[in-house]
């Protein structure tokens, strides 16, 4: 009796290993895929020059330069938004009706599809208030995208930050307003970069809401304003591998374009983990 | 004084302003979704979109059938949650229950890179490496099928069950496995007679995040499933082209000219797909707050 339950242990175990094996070696193949056929078109040049004949030849540079606007954009929407909404969510909300629809609120957002933000962003932004298909249409349908992902972080960095900070602060008579700004904020500011840097990394990956708000199959310029239209990286990479003008010459080029995007989010995250390291040491001291 | 509390005042309600910001913009989401895509039962009633079996929209008599894009969206899930939600299921079990710590702190930010992977490089690596493969495995005509989405779309799901499923797994109090190992079970007896049935509630929530996140993935599966507008066979469809709600939405919105049938009929799948979500994320939050474990 015992000696099949131990049998029947090391089969449960070995298959338990032999899951989670098989989860780390899709990681592996995936990566070993883009970053071994990807490598060696990846120059200074490659990122730094326009497309030429007809995207078969050249480099990614608007794609890259609208990505980078794409991340500057949202962030400068999304970043104060959340952080602020984070601080009133973990330092003023009292439990309720009102504190309930906005947890609730926040969840519903982070679990919507992107591509119906996308559709959000084509109605709202993009008709209704008039931006055309734009950088700042773009921008903005990214922005709330990623603000669930802000807040969520926010809330974590401020959860961490010791009661006892606050209340010595409180018992010298300083008001709640200048407690948060000069105590609780400067300890929860590690944990609100990492989440900002996290996210990103998911408007640089996006592609399916950029699709309906602005990105453009092929530009031979950067963008001029807030109200053109761009190329990003994601779009740039989905055109290329499905509908260029010659899907299987362009293959180094979506080879190269698919390792600059993973980069990008994987540079981002480790990037976000050493900050947050860095800041745990230093408290610590 | 007065002064100080008057800027008190006004930062908390600034501060409010923002948070509500996230219920005003779910609000508007809803609004500017529905608006467009009721404009479609203007011409063609709701009951038709419903059941009508077939998705021709640009012919002379266009038919805008729900049924061929829904069905191919739960075949492509369906597909990949049966894959996904086992494997996912045992890394977490195996993360926290059998990895030493070291380990596991590896492990979990290793499976990350998974969550952090943009789903256009996943639709990529899909297309240049997985369909050739599975068309040549299966001796297909192509290999831009359902099952090829689905098992793309399981590697994707992955972190998300993994994660949740983890969180879950390690919340089960120690002192309630150490009793049964007291008693002479075996490891393993107690892990899938008292941990996991402990944790079960926690992992079902990791399971409908999981289906979400598959259900309402874009880019992928329009790279790699071959976008064919027709009913699924079960489980014969897996072997076909099938084409997803959200495919048809990225795919088509750009040739539609605005305020057409067409349009609006892209937003009532918007809808459609808004509504799902939303009811699994309820259902998931509902699931994951009751878990918690009372001591």
């Amino acid at each position: 009796m015992f000696q099949n339950a131990k049998i029947n242990e090391k089969i449960a175990f070995s298959l338990l290993r032999m899951a989670m094996g098989l989860v780390v070696l899709f990681v592996l193949v995936i990566l070993y895929y883009i970053i071994s056929n990807g490598y060696s078109v990846i120059s200074l040049e490659f990122l730094t020059s326009m497309p030429a004949k007809r995207m078969t030849a050249g480099g990614i540079y608007p794609a890259l330069v609208g990505t980078i606007y794409l991340i500057i954009g949202s962030m400068a929407f999304a970043l104060p938004m959340g952080i602020l909404a984070a601080v009133y969510l973990n330092e003023y909300a009292k439990p309720g009706k009102v504190t309930w629809l906005i947890e609730m609120a926040i969840s519903n957002l982070a679990g919507t599809p992107s591509v119906v933000f996308g559709l959000f962003g084509l109605a709202m932004f993009v008709k209704y208030l008039g931006f055309g298909p734009s950088v700042l249409a773009a921008s903005l349908t990214l922005a709330l995208l990623i603000l669930p992902v802000i807040i969520r972080a926010s809330q974590e960095a401020l959860i961490t930050v010791p009661r006892e900070y606050r209340e010595a602060s409180l018992a010298l008579g300083v008001t709640k307003w200048q407690t948060i700004r000069r105590v609780v904020l400067p300890a929860a500011i590690p944990g609100m970069v990492t989440g900002a840097i996290l996210s990103v990394g998911r408007v640089a990956g996006e592609t399916a809401p950029i699709l309906l708000t602005g990105a453009a199959y092929f530009l031979p310029r950067l963008p001029e304003s807030a109200f053109s239209q761009f190329m990003a990286l994601p779009y740039h990479l989905f055109v290329l591998a499905t509908a260029g003008t010659n899907i299987a010459q362009t293959r180094p080029i979506q080879y190269g374009t698919a390792l600059v995007l993973l980069i990008i989010v994987l540079g981002v995250n480790l990037f976000a983990i050493a900050i947050r390291n860095h800041y745990r040491k230093k408290m610590h001291r | 004084m007065f002064k100080r509390n008057g800027m008190e005042k006004g930062i908390e309600s600034l501060l409010f302003i923002s948070a509500v910001a996230a219920v005003l913009a779910l609000f508007l989401l809803c609004i500017f979704l529905f608006r467009d895509g009721i404009l479609l039962f203007r011409d063609y009633p709701l009951s038709s979109f419903l059941t009508e079996k077939s998705w021709y929209p640009t012919s002379i008599n266009p038919r805008f059938g729900l049924l061929p894009l829904l069905l191919g969206s739960v075949i492509v899930t369906v597909g990949a949650i049966v894959f996904a939600v086992p494997l996912g299921i045992a890394a977490a079990i195996y993360i926290s229950e059998l990895a030493s710590p070291r380990v596991a702190d590896i492990l979990k930010p290793f499976t990350e890179i998974l969550a952090g992977i943009p789903s256009v490089v996943f639709g990529f690596f899909g297309l240049v490496v997985l369909v050739p493969y599975i068309q040549d495995a299966f001796d297909l005509r192509t290999g831009q099928i359902a099952l090829t989405g689905s098992i793309i779309l399981g590697i994707m799901a992955l972190p998300t069950i993994i994660s949740i499923s983890e969180d879950a797994i390690s919340s089960v109090p120690r002192s309630i496995k150490e009793g049964s190992l007291a008693l002479g079970s075996t490891k393993w007896q107690t892990i899938h007679k008292v941990t996991v049935p402990a944790a079960l509630s926690g992992i079902s929530a990791a399971v409908m995040l999981g289906i979400g996140r598959a259900i309402g993935e874009t880019m992928t599966v329009m790279m790699v499933t071959g976008n064919t507008a027709i009913i699924p066979g079960f489980p014969s469809g897996l072997f076909e082209p099938v084409r997803t709600m959200t495919a048809t939405i990225a795919l088509e919105m750009g040739e539609v000219p605005q305020g057409s049938d067409h349009f609006h009929a892209l937003f009532a799948i918007g809808s459609v797909l808004f509504i799902t979500t939303f009811i699994i994320n309820i259902v998931a939050g509902h699931i994951k707050t009751r878990y918690k474990f009372k001591l």
